[in-house]
């Protein structure tokens, strides 16, 4: 079964890369909304909002990446449910292939895709003024938990290609997940909310998450943020791939 | 012993309250096209799906080329090709990447060499540098058979293959299936039209709410009736041979259409 599964996947992949190259707007789309998000707070709100970093664009960029993540995976459950509405799904699960190399081209593009996006993101910010004192292995560690980040939410958006009944189904689910970041210290810092909104702020995924990216970025020493926003996109991960894999069984039942 | 390429034993199965396929019992013969026919909903869709290891039955068992579609699905896969009931094609690829994509997924050797071959067979090598996304409903068909052809499998399954296309598209693939036929690969055709079952099938089995009501030959078929009386009727032109005049199809589908017609005044 998974003696074709690398063969597979990566022909699966350069299959959907295709699509991504043909259709330059997805990634577009996806870097364009967070670039204006980051012009509005910049140079509209930021002049109101104190934080203690030496530049807003500084404190912002983490926030931003992750909104960024969090629309981009939608064209994820498009595309798979894309697949699953034209047949070709069940062409490839009707061929000898390792049959998981059909889901995981869809996350492995997922992470390509989104990663190109991120890169447009932060040539724009160091445009606007972003500068980091980061090294090589920070930049790593960076990557490696947006990487993490964007793995966990993709298989979300697995589930939700799988089980959609229409193509804005499939895309909507991301709504609730692109708000998440403006109730967290992406913008502002918690201090200033009140106290329900704060404890929520303080204790939801996004908060631990930018603030590690931010303390890497400010070359600070991280808190315990790095452990619990690991914690976070693992437990996300191992969650979402259980149900997405219950989800890919019914399909064949 | 030659096995059945297809053996089909109290196969049942449901969907929540609905149950779709209630104890189906059919045989396949290697080499010959093999129809089920059956109005929309009568399950031919799913027997297709369980045969292409898609679903798992309730009840009974099935194989195919030997191999159980439960148990040995991986060897069933390798075994057959699925054409589907709606063109599944990649429309954001051109045709050649489409057929190359399956030859590598089937670890072919040469997959440009393949697909150029049989955009050659199929009337689409011009075409092939194009995005399916602006190909006609027949070119997509086309192309669809093209791809599960790929890799030489036994055993073909044709779910309604001429649904929603145009008389002329629906000759082309008629002559398709029969050239199948000749060399010997299995076909297992699905389709709600009576004159293709007619056309091009060697057994026609009946599925109707679930179970096979009849299976056999056209000739065996006839006799469940009762002898025709002879009649005199006007031979009108049908409106397929109106219209395939006018549109002036080549010589080939001209006379598979003459053929077409010869057969429908003999029941």
């Amino acid at each position: 079964m998974s003696t074709h599964f690398f063969a597979d996947t990566s022909v699966l992949l350069g299959r959907s890369m295709r699509h991504i190259f043909r259709s330059v707007d997805t990634i577009i789309t996806t870097a364009i909304t967070p670039i204006a998000l980051m012009l509005l707070f910049v140079y509209v709100f930021g002049g109101a909002i104190r934080t203690d970093t030496e530049n807003y664009v500084n404190y912002l960029l983490p926030g931003i990446m992750l909104i960024a993540i969090a629309s981009g995976i939608a064209y994820t459950a498009v595309r798979l449910f894309t697949d699953l509405q034209s047949g070709i799904f069940e062409r490839f699960q009707s061929m000898p292939i390792a049959r998981s190399s059909v889901l995981w081209a869809h996350v492995l593009t997922s992470l390509v895709a989104n990663g190109l996006s991120l890169l447009i993101i932060v040539l724009v910010a160091l445009l606007m003024g972003f500068r980091t004192s980061a090294n090589v292995l920070d930049w790593l560690a960076v990557a490696g938990i947006l990487a993490l980040f964007t793995l966990a939410l993709t298989w979300i958006a697995i589930v939700a290609g799988l089980s959609a009944k229409s193509v804005d189904g499939a895309g909507g689910f991301s709504y609730p997940l692109i708000f998440l970041p403006f109730i967290s210290s992406a913008f502002v810092p918690t201090e200033t909310m009140p106290g329900p909104v704060r404890w929520f702020a303080e204790n939801q995924p996004v908060t631990s998450i930018v603030n590690t990216i931010q303390d890497l970025f400010a070359q600070r020493p991280e808190g315990g943020d790095i452990w619990v926003a690991l914690a976070w996109c693992l437990g996300i991960l191992a969650v979402s791939y259980a149900v997405a894999t219950a989800a890919y069984k019914r399909q064949i039942a | 012993m030659a096995t059945s390429a297809i053996r089909v034993k109290g196969i049942e199965k449901s969907y929540k309250d609905l149950h779709v396929l209630r104890g189906v019992d059919f045989e396949v013969e290697p080499g010959t096209v093999f129809a089920l026919l059956g109005s929309n909903g009568s399950g031919k869709t799913t027997m297709v799906k369980l045969l292409s290891t898609l679903l798992k039955a309730d009840a009974g068992s099935a194989a195919v080329e030997g191999f159980d579609v439960a148990t040995e699905s991986l060897q069933v896969r390798q075994s057959i090709s699925l054409t589907g009931q709606f063109a599944a094609v990649d429309e954001v690829l051109t045709g050649k990447e489409n057929l190359v994509l399956v030859a590598k997924l089937r670890h072919l050797k040469n997959p440009g060499g393949i697909a150029d071959e049989l955009l050659a067979q199929f009337g689409l090598t011009e075409a092939g540098s194009r995005k399916v996304a602006m190909y006609s409903g027949g070119m997509r068909r086309r192309l669809d058979i093209a791809m599960s052809l790929i890799g030489d499998p036994k055993v073909i399954f044709l779910d309604e293959p001429t649904t929603g296309l145009d008389p002329e598209a629906r000759l082309e693939v008629w002559q398709i299936v029969k050239n199948l036929a000749k060399k010997g690969t299995t076909v297992l055709l699905t389709t709600q039209y009576l004159d293709e079952a007619e056309q091009l099938a060697d057994r026609i089995a009946i599925l109707h709410e679930g179970r096979i009501i009849a299976n056999g030959t056209l000739a065996e078929l006839k006799q469940l009736l009762p002898p025709a009386k002879v009649e005199y009727v006007e031979k009108q032109p049908s409106l397929e041979d109106i219209f395939l005049a006018l549109v002036g199809t080549g010589t080939n589908n001209g006379a598979e259409a003459a053929n077409n017609e010869s057969v429908k005044d003999r029941s």
